[in-house]
């Protein structure tokens, strides 16, 4: 009997926590930590060494990367300008924009992606960090400079071509992240917690929030000191933050015969062996989450 | 000198001893590996044991020592399960000697070896000896194949209320049979597949891969070999139990020969991964005949359990919450019956479940969740044999009375809490959104957690109880050790011994 009643009040108090929670009751603490998130490096063409079995590959051509993921503040400048001049529109409680479709071969667990318009961001989710009042977005207050999250593939594809960038491929994110030796991480060979933003690491955000935490300014990880917690300068070769853990970043490649599309570098959500450079999760391009983000990717040219 | 002698004979020369010392090294690994993951990393305590240890963790080889980690634990694993066969099935002494020698240095190299290999610097010697060792496992489970050939007139049936064919061999024997030689087919594509490491095939783990919409040839061949090797454990450990508590009668006689036909139609739909698209709806089909035998010993075992207890009380005509009370009064024999139907709720049902709607649901999510998914399914159900094994192993050990019933129920009722706990957290995105998920995370993770450890404490104290009592000069484990009757004639048993064991 007494198990039974030890069950039952498990069962119940279990059951109870399951009520959904919101995702941001106070603001966060506004932080700047100085890296400018409209600043880009140039990766030059060479070889480098992919994945976990370090596979020798070229990349031929030089190009520009962003050093940080697209901000919230970034993204609301863009959903004004694209609202603006009809690239994107509000239908219900979504922003959608046109896609052309990819092309299908109808294999095995692949699912056509057929021209039209698509989900970018939702407005009705908790996790969004922007503001809509029918007329334009703002970043929500102390979230500004943190990477825009809940956005699709196709949000994140559309903001790109918007300025005529583009994603990232896989092989262009993993030499920008990785440089030309194996270190399995962005700036080496080990992981401390305070190098990066994923689960457990106890940053400033999680103490604050708990648990799975939140995300962490852009650039967050410089060797700053913030309220007494310092962060580790943790860059990658060519100098880019945030290339493991935060949040994941869509990529750009469309591979035959499959309809998911790719993200690299880890989450906040995520153990510390999934922000090991080499590292891959996919979804669906109309797939959005807190811990997804994303950064583009210019011709060396190209301002 | 002789006390020495004495308990190395019992914990290396009896079937206890040697359960025994394969569940205490399991125990061993689990208490310093599983400070590596999960809370313990969160925790800090990874870095403290790696420390300790000396470890030489490198990132880029994670996947290889979570192989070998697997491998050095369903070796031993096996090796408990091939004491268990060649203790209850019968066959001669010789053979049975010969086979427990062979699995017992071939898990022994495979698990030291193989941890020393993994976490403490790479050479020629321990990777060959981890080989080695996992070849002597072979050469051992092809000897009890052999031994275990059904049709042979010693072993024929005399009492028929066991399930047998026409001219009386026996369908049990003849399933353990079967299940030895699946085993081997299966442990060749593994094997197979390993001899080409470095020459196309590079080290994966198989839920990494599981969306790559062309895999090789090889990839397919771990996938099937992983799946089916779990599965094989599985139908192992059911014909054990079985047998432990004398499954017969009309049940027996379905259950034997459909376990068989599920055996082998499961087997062929595995190694069937590498040439054919539809090969899971073999897998499902096999797996019907499987799960219907393990029902069928389940009924019996209930029903057994409450017809002795209800004999045992004098009651004749019981109400229902007396044969419910008789039923829960073993937390042991109970125990693996329920267990192997909690595991329908758990892993079967659930499997079923993502087949039949993974393009709907499961692939939606995003990769890292099925990846939960699939290695919380994989986890819970060889935690969940891990735990039918603990119930019996706890019965063969002599305990007894209030320490029987709290051992048998700590594990049934925390790991269970366990379970579901892992399920629920794998399936979360079924109940909650990503951006409310946070308290349905951190009580998941708290009561699998609690749970799991609590397994491991009563796993523990099992632990400290046998160990205690191998410093007593008149223990159990001399008792145990007359019943093989070595310690009396320790050269005597004889390699060339006739005699059949019952």
């Amino acid at each position: 009997m007494k198990q039974l009643i030890f069950i039952l009040i498990f069962s119940f108090t279990f059951l109870a926590s399951c009520a959904p929670s919101q995702v941001n009751l106070t603001p966060p603490p506004q932080l700047d930590p100085g890296v400018g998130p409209d600043s880009w490096v140039l990766v030059t063409a060479g070889e480098f060494l992919m994945g976990l079995h370090e596979h020798e590959t070229i990349v031929d051509y030089n190009y520009e990367i962003m050093v940080t993921d697209v901000t919230n503040a970034q993204y609301a400048d863009y959903l004004n300008q694209a609202l603006a001049d009809g690239t994107v529109k509000v239908v219900g409680d979504q922003i959608v924009g046109y896609y052309p479709g990819d092309e299908f071969h109808d294999h095995e667990h692949e699912i056509e992606i057929k021209a039209g318009d698509w989900l970018h961001i939702p407005l009705d989710d908790p996790g969004l960090r922007l503001d809509f009042d029918s007329e334009s977005f703002t970043p929500q207050t102390g979230y500004e400079n943190h990477p825009m999250t809940m956005v699709t593939w196709f949000g994140a594809q559309a903001f790109c071509e918007f300025y005529d960038w583009r994603l990232p491929t896989e092989v262009e994110w993993e030499k920008a992240a990785r440089g030309e030796d194996a270190r399995p991480y962005p700036w080496g060979d080990e992981i401390e917690t305070t190098n990066a933003n994923y689960y457990s690491s106890y940053d400033i955000f999680e103490k604050i929030i708990g648990g799975l935490g939140d995300t962490t300014p852009v650039g967050f990880y410089n060797g700053q000191t913030y309220d007494g917690y310092t962060a580790l300068d943790s860059p990658s070769p060519y100098g880019l933050y945030d290339m493991a853990g935060n949040v994941w970043q869509w990529t750009g490649d469309v591979y035959e015969n499959q309809h998911y599309r790719y993200m690299r570098g880890g989450s906040k959500d995520n153990y510390a062996y999934n922000l090991r450079v080499w590292t891959r999760n996919s979804a669906g391009p109309d797939y959005f989450s807190p811990a997804v983000g994303f950064r583009c990717l210019r011709d060396s040219s190209g301002q | 000198m002789g006390a020495l002698k004495a308990r190395y004979n019992f914990l290396f020369r009896s079937t206890k001893g040697l359960i025994l010392v394969a569940i205490a090294l399991i125990a061993l690994v689990t208490a310093i590996w599983g400070m590596l993951s999960g809370p313990m990393a969160e925790f800090g305590i990874r870095d403290i044991v790696i420390r300790i240890f000396g470890m030489d963790i490198v990132e880029a080889e994670r996947e290889g020592r979570i192989i070998l980690l697997y491998h050095t634990i369903a070796m031993a694993i096996l090796a408990i399960e091939v004491y268990i066969i060649t203790d209850m099935v019968p066959m001669k002494k010789h053979q049975q000697t010969n086979i427990n020698a062979i699995i017992t240095f071939g898990y022994m190299l495979t698990l030291i070896f193989g941890m020393l290999f993994g976490y403490f610097g790479h050479n020629f010697i321990f990777h060959g000896l981890y080989l080695f060792g996992l070849s002597l496992m072979f050469f051992g489970g092809l000897q009890l194949a052999i031994t275990l050939w059904p049709w042979k007139k010693e072993y024929h049936v005399t009492d028929l209320e066991y399930s047998h064919t026409k001219s009386g061999v026996d369908l049990e024997r003849v399933a353990f049979f079967t299940m030895a030689v699946a085993t081997l087919g299966s442990a060749t594509f593994g094997a197979i597949t390993g001899s080409y490491w470095g020459n196309g095939h590079e080290t994966f783990l198989a839920e990494d891969i599981i969306r790559e919409p062309n895999k090789t040839i090889l990839q397919k061949s771990i996938i099937g070999h992983l799946h089916i090797m779990l599965t094989l454990i599985a139908i192992a450990i059911t014909l054990i139990v079985g047998r432990w508590q004398d499954f017969k009668g009309r049940l027996h006689k379905i259950a034997m020969p459909i376990m068989i036909v599920g055996t082998i139609i499961i087997s062929f739909g595995a190694w069937s991964v590498t040439v054919v698209e539809w090969a899971h709806v073999t897998i499902y089909f096999g797996s019907v005949f499987v799960l219907l035998a393990a029902l069928f010993f389940v009924i019996f075992s209930w029903k057994m359990l409450i017809r002795t207890g209800l004999e045992k009380r004098g009651i004749q005509k019981a109400r229902f919450s007396q044969k419910i009370g008789t039923l829960f009064e073993d937390p042991l024999k109970f125990g693996v019956g329920w267990q192997m139907v909690f595991m329908n709720f758990t892993v079967s049902f659930v499997g079923i479940f993502m087949a039949a709607k993974l393009d709907e649901i499961f692939r939606v999510w995003p990769h890292r969740d099925e990846r939960i998914i699939l290695t919380g399914h994989w986890h819970t159900l060889a935690a969940l044999i891990a735990t039918i094994i603990l119930l019996y192993y706890a019965d063969l050990a002599g305990l007894k009375g209030r320490a029987r019933k709290i051992f048998g129920w700590s594990v049934i009722i925390f790991s269970d809490l366990a379970f579901v706990a892992i399920t629920i957290f794998s399936m979360k995105r079924l109940f909650v959104s990503e951006s409310a998920q946070q308290p349905l995370v951190n009580w998941t993770m708290l009561i699998a957690d609690l749970g799991l450890a609590l397994v491991l404490v009563a796993l523990a104290l099992l632990m400290i109880w046998r160990l205690a009592d191998l410093f007593k000069k008149k223990g159990r484990w001399s008792e145990e050790l007359d019943e093989t009757g070595y310690d009396k004639k320790p050269d005597d048993e004889a390699e060339n011994s006739e005699e059949v064991q019952a």
